[in-house]
């Protein structure tokens, strides 16, 4: 496929790995410890472990798997609201099929469908939509999440149903936004982070410019960095030369599809629809100021918090989970006393564990640290 | 759900709603092309350009020059180590 398989190029990657390699040396013996970079996006944990990315690199070089996975940071307590909404028997339940699996404090989606509710798998919002129209009796809600790269297709499907009238259409929405949970992840007192390689789908629709608090108040270069392993080792490349340059800057190496301003008609569509939560619940890290946003009063009617009133209540996640300490970096993955044993992605018990883009899921999928678990 | 997928404009379907067939590795799907219309030119103009599909909607047209140029450096980020290895290499045995 173009525009992918140029950019899984092994002997590009050879290339890049020496380069990487090379800048090493020098970094080596500034640090009394590795360098430690942030992937703080699920989709690229995915490509690291898919093409075995860790092992390229050099052990002064570590990577640190961050909390960017939409379905991972779930709270328990809307996967709750999510089933309760699902059970009302007016109602068919639509979602993406990564969220079935996160389970709530009673159960998943998929269990509750398991007991009968009607929920949906679908691949777009316009999906949903669709099935509103062709179901005029049933009241169609669809269970919207992820950061902003999903938020251009749920506000433009409900523009788009507030354009036909579609009266028995909503939203349950749970989008999350990347910048404050960045920086819950930099106001941590035990951080060791030097970088980050920042989501390139997240800038694609929001710029450069929202990224830039990094580097201005807590003096982290990162790179905007694609979903290629290319992209990947190119992205640590640059970020590598920045250390070694003692540069801090924001550098893009997703250029072939993020622009400086973002995409500007997805941005307005965003605005007009959604506005700013006080502050919004993720599991693993708590209540983050300003982390979600919820529907715009005038939006009120395709809002399926209100029209099916949920309880939103915060159900805390086992004790013994430490996926805060995981996405902080303080441990790896296996290190956490019940991964592996009480905590597999057959059945999970913290956040990391729930989706395959979760560290902790991507480490157990590939074998690695089940045998000191 | 945040994975985008590169795919091909192939034909506007339905022009007031924004919606095109894409062809993504040889399938041809519905997607909404509004986030990539840009004012004042015609919908038309968009067949053939490159995108990147996100759940059902293109959120960027793919730049193929500048993924030419990504290309590029690493291309010649190769020819630049075998210049090293060689010069590293005579080094050695001289």
């Amino acid at each position: 496929m173009k525009f992918v398989d140029e950019f899984r190029d092994s002997e590009k990657a050879l290339i890049l790995r020496q380069a990487i390699h090379h800048i090493a040396q020098i970094l080596e013996p500034c640090l009394q410890r590795p360098w430690q970079i942030m992937e703080f996006c699920g989709g690229h944990t995915h490509t690291i472990f898919r093409y075995g990315i860790e092992q390229m690199l050099p052990d002064c070089i570590e990577l640190v798997h961050g909390p960017g996975c939409p379905v991972c940071v779930l709270p328990m307590g809307r996967v709750d609201d999510c089933v309760a909404i699902a059970e009302n028997p007016q109602v068919i339940f639509t979602t993406f099929g990564d969220a079935m699996r996160v389970p709530g404090s009673q159960k998943s989606l998929l269990q509750a469908r398991a007991e009968g509710a009607d929920i949906r798998m679908v691949y777009s919002p316009m999906d949903a939509l669709a099935l509103a129209k062709k179901h005029p009796e049933r009241e169609v809600v669809f269970f919207a999440l992820g950061f902003e790269t999903t938020m251009p297709s749920t506000a433009l499907t409900v523009l788009q149903a507030e354009r036909e009238g579609i009266k028995n259409f909503s939203l349950f929405c749970n989008h999350i936004t990347t910048a404050p949970t960045i920086k819950a992840v930099l106001d941590e007192p035990d951080l060791m982070l030097d970088g980050f390689l920042a989501p390139g789908h997240v800038a694609m629709v929001i710029g450069l410019e929202p990224f830039q608090f990094i580097v201005r108040d807590y003096h982290k270069p990162l790179t905007i960095t694609g979903f290629e392993p290319l992209d990947i080792l190119q992205a640590l490349w640059m970020l590598l030369q920045q250390f070694a340059e003692n540069r801090c800057g924001v550098e893009n190496q997703y250029a072939r599809v993020v622009q400086t301003q973002g995409n500007t008609t997805a941005l307005k569509a965003i605005h007009q629809v959604f506005a700013t939560r006080d502050f919004f619940e993720l599991r693993g890290l708590g209540s983050i100021d300003q982390a979600g946003v919820g529907m715009r009063p005038e939006y009120a009617f395709f809002d399926a918090e209100q029209k099916f009133k949920v309880k939103n209540l915060t159900m805390t996640d086992p004790q013994d989970c430490q996926c805060g300490a995981v996405v902080k970096g303080l441990i790896k993955p296996w290190e956490c006393q019940i991964f592996g044993k009480r905590c597999t992605p057959e059945n999970p018990m913290g956040a990391l564990m729930v989706s395959s883009e979760g560290a902790c899921a991507a480490y157990y999928n590939h074998g690695y640290g089940r045998d000191a678990a | 759900m945040c994975l985008g997928i590169p795919g091909q404009i192939s034909t506007i379907t339905n022009a007031a709603c924004y919606l095109a067939k894409v062809n993504i590795g040889g399938v041809l799907r519905e997607v909404n092309i509004t986030c990539i219309a840009e004012e004042g030119t015609e919908l038309q103009d968009l067949v053939g350009a490159w995108v990147l599909v996100h759940v059902g909607f293109a959120l960027s047209r793919i730049d193929e020059d500048e993924a030419q140029r990504t290309l590029q450096i690493l291309a010649e980020l190769g020819e630049l180590q075998v210049e090293l290895d060689a010069i590293q290499a005579l080094g050695v045995s001289a």
